[in-house]
């Protein structure tokens, strides 16, 4: 049974319901899995060996009684390091938290608790999720499996690199740019970004508030539905959750588009796109049409232009607000070697922060520093309005939008760290979509030289079941997604 | 759109962010550049749009101001820096 670690959470499900295998056996093989090859791939920050175990134990209890069993009971799941956990530390991969213990869990732990999944452990990311590649981590660079001298993408690296490599059944993440679909897409996984709302962020440690959100890492897409049966819905603690139903996600996955209107924004496939990207693109589009999707390859969303720049405003913007807490006062590093406390403060940032991190409370600071907040923060707030509206426009006309999740493979570790303007480009394709609120799934589709390819799937608000029919019915006619990485 | 040595100083204090010299010559450099590329929303007339703060139309959302769940100070204090008597323990405010 050494291969345990390499099953979906439907198969592993179905076995654990029947009694074939148990939760402790199956939480051994994924730490076994961890122990032998997370010294190449870095995905882990912390491993909870002792209390995902009791928490296995305590599944197999339930499984036994055939009672109250949910489709995530005694699964094995790695939680990004800025989604609080209590009593487990969490980071969020930066020096200002490196002893952090959260004294509650964010609700999505709550739910993954009280459904009796099994908390594996916390994964690396870029700090404070600012970041495309993982490289910003403060601690260590997470490699991506498919080759280990590149990036895994960003900023929830460690949860894509985890589930490609079989070190977890799923992950969580939280994307606010593009940081569940960038690294799905280099990984190639599967990576949902849910409607703006659909999860609680309370327990999320807030990067810009108004655009983050918390989805599912998985190897299928039936897997990720079922995580988004188990972590969506309302929640008191945020106030900006909706009380729209849930759906169970898992109903509406059929194996064909019959009557579905796709559109292709032609934005998407242009500047500074690899050209094997583009054909990898085109050969999934046509999978789709055969499939019965009907596509219109001439949709244009004219504002995507300007997406990149309203973000760079946007999110720093916001991410500089919410990370005045980091004082050295409440919680976190403190600089104590200060005469004043000026001088603690701005000493307490200055050696608590990475490069990144400084850079965008700057950024961030700067675009709502007086003279400066109509120029940059308002106009940024109203291009917000123009994009948003394309996007509702468009999905007037079509099911949903199909696009690149990248513009390129995962590039190498070390290429783009000084200049970030490349780097932020890596996410052109991804951030439009947190701008407008709407939910997008990366798949597998293909590769480049053994590189992975990532397909984007936009839908209109609280369209992730039509988003989850498009990509389970691409996933039931392809193979990509059963090809692991060549690691050992 | 080149920024000063002073204005990045200037931004630094109001984020009470310590930076290096070297920091403070770089991230103007940066800083820089990533305001150039700013310069493409100016292309948009934006005079008769409304801003979106967020993407999902809620508002006023009120709950019962009935008591709650609380934290225990100690559990809540257990991650301070510094601490007195139950309290955060924080350097003099005025002087």
């Amino acid at each position: 049974m050494k291969n345990l670690c390499k099953l979906s959470i439907e198969q592993a499900s179905t076995m654990l319901k029947k009694r074939e295998i148990s939760s402790v056996e199956l939480t051994d093989a994924v730490l076994e899995r961890i122990s032998s090859i997370d010294n190449k791939v870095h995905a882990f920050m912390t491993v909870c060996r002792d209390s995902a175990l009791q928490m296995a134990k305590k599944a197999d209890k339930t499984l036994a009684s055939k009672k109250d069993a949910g489709a995530l009971t005694g699964i094995p799941i790695l939680i990004k390091d800025n989604i609080c956990t209590k009593g487990i530390r969490t980071t969020c991969s930066s020096k200002m938290l490196e002893n952090f213990i959260p004294p509650y869990n964010a609700t999505v732990i709550d739910k993954l608790i009280s459904t009796e999944a099994v908390i594996l452990g916390k994964a690396n990311m870029d700090e404070f999720a600012m970041g495309s590649s993982t490289e910003n981590s403060a601690f260590f660079c997470t490699s991506n499996p498919w080759d280990l001298q590149r990036v895994p993408g960003g900023s929830s690296g460690g949860s894509a690199a985890a589930v490609a490599a079989d070190e977890t059944l799923a992950a969580l993440g939280s994307d606010t740019g593009g940081s569940i679909r960038q690294p799905a897409g280099f990984c190639s996984v599967v990576g949902l970004k849910p409607t703006y709302g659909r999860v609680s962020r309370y327990g999320l440690v807030a990067f810009a508030s108004s655009l983050d959100q918390i989805g599912p890492f998985t190897k299928t897409v039936t897997d990720s539905a079922l995580v988004m049966n188990a972590i969506s819905g309302h929640d008191e603690h945020d106030s900006t959750s909706v009380s729209n139903e849930v759906p169970d996600f898992t109903k509406t996955l059929v194996p064909d588009l019959r009557g579905m209107k796709l559109g292709i924004p032609k934005e998407y496939f242009v500047e500074g796109m690899q050209p094997e990207v583009k054909t990898v693109l085109i050969t999934a589009i046509r999978k789709l049409e055969q499939l019965g999707a009907s596509i219109d390859w001439e949709v244009s969303l004219p504002n995507t232009k300007y997406a990149l720049a309203a973000y760079y405003i946007l999110a720093p913007a916001e991410a500089s607000a919410n990370l005045a807490r980091y004082d050295g006062v409440k919680y976190g590093f403190s600089f104590q070697n200060a005469s004043t406390i000026w001088e603690a403060m701005e000493k307490t940032k200055q050696f608590g922060f990475g490069a990144e991190v400084k850079r965008r409370i700057m950024l961030g600071t700067y675009a709502l520093s007086a003279g400066y907040y109509d120029a940059y923060y308002l106009k940024a707030q109203k291009i917000r309005t123009l994009i948003r509206r394309e996007f509702t426009e468009a999905f007037k006309k079509y099911d949903a939008l199909i696009t690149p999740t990248s513009p390129t493979v995962p590039f190498k570790i070390g290429e783009k760290t000084n200049d970030p303007v490349q780097m932020y480009l890596s996410d052109v394709c991804t951030l439009p979509i947190n701008i407008a609120g709407v939910p997008a799934v990366s798949i597998p589709a293909g590769f480049v030289d053994n590189l992975p390819v990532g397909m984007q799937i936009i839908g209109n608000f609280f369209g992730e079941e039509t988003i989850f029919r498009t990509a389970y019915a691409y996933e039931q006619a392809t193979e990509w997604h059963k090809q692991k990485p060549p690691i050992a | 759109m080149n920024l000063s040595k002073e204005e990045v100083q200037h931004i630094a204090l109001l984020a009470r962010l310590g930076l290096s010299e070297a920091d403070i010559e770089k991230f103007r450099i940066q800083l820089s550049q990533i305001l150039q590329n700013f310069e493409v929303l100016n292309e948009v007339d934006t005079a008769n749009l409304e801003a979106t703060a967020q993407s999902i139309p809620l508002n006023n959302v009120f709950r019962a101001d009935d008591p709650k769940h609380s934290y225990p100070p100690h559990e809540i204090l257990a991650n301070a820096p510094q601490q007195e008597a139950g309290y955060f323990k924080v350097k003099a405010v005025l002087e």
